[in-house]
């Protein structure tokens, strides 16, 4: 068993690098030899030039209504609305739970009576409550981006200590501004940190809510590319998915690291 | 007897939380008491605005006789299909199966790619192709390949599932303590001791945190993909009930799923204290 190298030095990088290209080559490679042999139809396993190759057709030729751009559009227009009243209402919310106790008691057992229904399953209320247009989809993203938010929040607020607390309440601070200016600075690191989990939930959420309700968006997309049977769709869909949700994860994960070295303590 | 004073030493008077320890079981703590108010006072809400004054109409959300009606009705009759067990029963065995060949795939990638940096390096691009594609989006395409049933649900868990549990083994391998290692090897462990003995139970906390993520991610995966379209299961519930428009029966499948959910969850947390005793 000579591959097994875990407690000795990784093996040189050139090395590594050049098996990363074969890895590469290997499954791109494998995958359009797979779909060009005739060996599974294209109506099953498109080639992955066939699947960019209609990415890029996509973005000028409307599909479902409108052209993969305008869907893009629609589907980050609802991210937003739902991720952003999802930390508006659970980030104050948390906080507040974690200075005063009162509340943490009062809130905490309706929170985690509801926290097991996956946020997906709100989607038939959201629809019958706020329509399949926006309402709705952004009822579900907020179900998914909801107790992060609270969840950091609370903890981080936790976490500052008493005493600075005690300090800003001898100093005559009232709760708003000992909220503002003591409990949220202390508490950003775990914040930013909830916030991106919370932010791929109600990607996630999203991409969800659209393929079962919704008449514009990514998710919609790909539903009708399904009943058309159109594997290339689907997986150009899949794939935009799949670079959205990293390019927000990246930029969150940049926002992460900035707010750790201003504010973080460890 | 409660409410007589009684002799108790002055260090308990001093610490409240020792006192309220020694208290006998039936005086509950502030918290318990606080949060069951909370939970009553949300039921009482919730009848006062639907049965009593209407404020929220039938078509909008139940009133908690309806809700029971609906319970009764799935429960005894079935609903879209089968009881509420047989439903229930039916995405618990979905979630289960889709869950097993998770982890058998997953783990042994995980460790395979966590012992070894050649495999890792080899693996990793089509790894980090699939793994920001949210278990979700793989909906559509299942469809396409296997079409409605039993197959296609759980080739989607399978994608839900493999990747926490793929990342958690692999981070888990990694985070094991290098000297553990060291020390092994001097007294003469083989590599597969090795693995056996240090390296797995060293990364079990690790991969049991992957698993629990693999097990929401499970749930959440297979109601939507029930939602999209399925014969049977609490997703197939939730839908015909929104088609119908029935308040009522979609939130008993909501709270059905939730229940599930939260005792799946804590099957896990038990089979975690189980296997590793020594993490408290």
């Amino acid at each position: 068993m000579a591959f097994m190298t875990i407690a000795d030095r990784a093996p040189h990088p050139r090395e590594l690098m050049l098996l990363s290209v074969a890895g590469a080559v290997l499954f791109f490679g494998g995958w359009q030899l797979l779909a060009m042999s005739g060996a599974v139809s294209p109506q099953t396993l498109p080639s992955p030039i066939a699947v960019i190759g209609t990415a890029w057709q996509l973005a000028f030729e409307p599909f479902a209504g409108h052209t993969l751009l305008q869907h893009i559009v629609a589907s980050l227009g609802r991210f937003a609305m739902g991720f952003g009243l999802a930390a508006a209402i659970g980030v104050p919310l948390g906080l507040a739970m974690g200075r005063f106790r009162l509340l943490d008691d009062i809130v905490s057992p309706i929170f985690e009576a509801l926290r097991f229904i996956a946020p997906l399953a709100w989607v038939p209320f959201a629809a019958l409550w706020f329509g399949t247009g926006i309402g709705g989809p952004v009822m579900v993203i907020f179900a998914g981006a909801f107790p992060p938010c609270l969840i950091n929040a609370y903890r981080g607020a936790k976490l500052v200590e008493v005493r600075l607390v005690e300090a800003a309440q001898t100093l005559g601070a009232g709760g708003f501004r000992i909220m503002a200016e003591v409990l949220l600075p202390g508490a950003l690191p775990s914040i930013v940190a909830g916030l991106r989990v919370s932010a791929g939930l109600a990607w996630q959420s999203l991409v969800g809510a659209e393929l079962i309700v919704a008449s514009a968006g990514i998710g919609y997309v790909m539903v009708q590319a399904q009943s058309n049977l159109a594997p290339a769709i689907v997986m150009a869909g899949m794939l935009s998915v799949g670079v959205i949700g990293l390019a927000i994860d990246v930029a969150l994960r940049r926002a992460e690291r900035l707010v750790k070295s201003r504010w973080g303590q460890a | 007897m409660h409410g007589l004073p009684q002799a108790e030493p002055t260090n308990a008077t001093i610490r409240p939380g020792a006192a309220a320890r020694r208290s006998p079981g039936w005086r509950i703590s502030r918290r318990v008491r606080i949060g069951l108010a909370s939970l009553i006072g949300t039921f009482a809400l919730w009848w006062l605005l639907t049965d009593i004054t209407g404020v929220i109409g039938p078509h909008r959300f139940p009133a908690p006789a309806e809700f029971w009606a609906a319970f009764v009705q799935i429960a005894i009759d079935g609903y879209a299909g089968g009881t509420l067990i047989t439903q229930a029963w039916y995405s618990t065995r979905l979630v289960i199966m889709g869950f097993l060949v998770a982890i058998a795939t997953g783990v042994p990638l995980g460790l395979l790619m966590g012992v070894s940096h050649r495999a890792e390096a080899l693996l990793n691009p089509a790894f980090l192709l699939v793994r920001p594609i949210p278990p979700l989006a793989w909906i559509p395409l299942a469809i396409v390949w296997l079409g409605l049933g039993d197959a296609a649900k759980i080739l989607v868990i399978w994608f839900a599932a493999f990747v926490p549990s793929v990342i958690n083994t692999w981070t888990g391998v990694r985070g094991v303590d290098r000297t553990l290692i060291a020390a092994a090897r001097v007294h003469g462990a083989g590599e597969l001791r090795l693995l056996w003995e240090v390296i797995i139970p060293g990364s079990l906390p690790m991969m049991f945190t992957g698993l629990r993520l693999s097990l929401q991610a499970s749930w959440t995966t297979l109601v939507a993909a029930e939602l999209v379209g399925a014969f049977f299961g609490l997703g197939r519930v939730l839908d015909a009930a929104y088609r119908d428009i029935n308040p009522p029966m979609i939130a008993v499948a909501m709270l059905a799923v939730g229940v599930l959910g939260a005792l799946t969850t804590r099957l896990v947390a038990v089979a975690e204290r189980r296997l590793i005793p020594w993490r408290s």
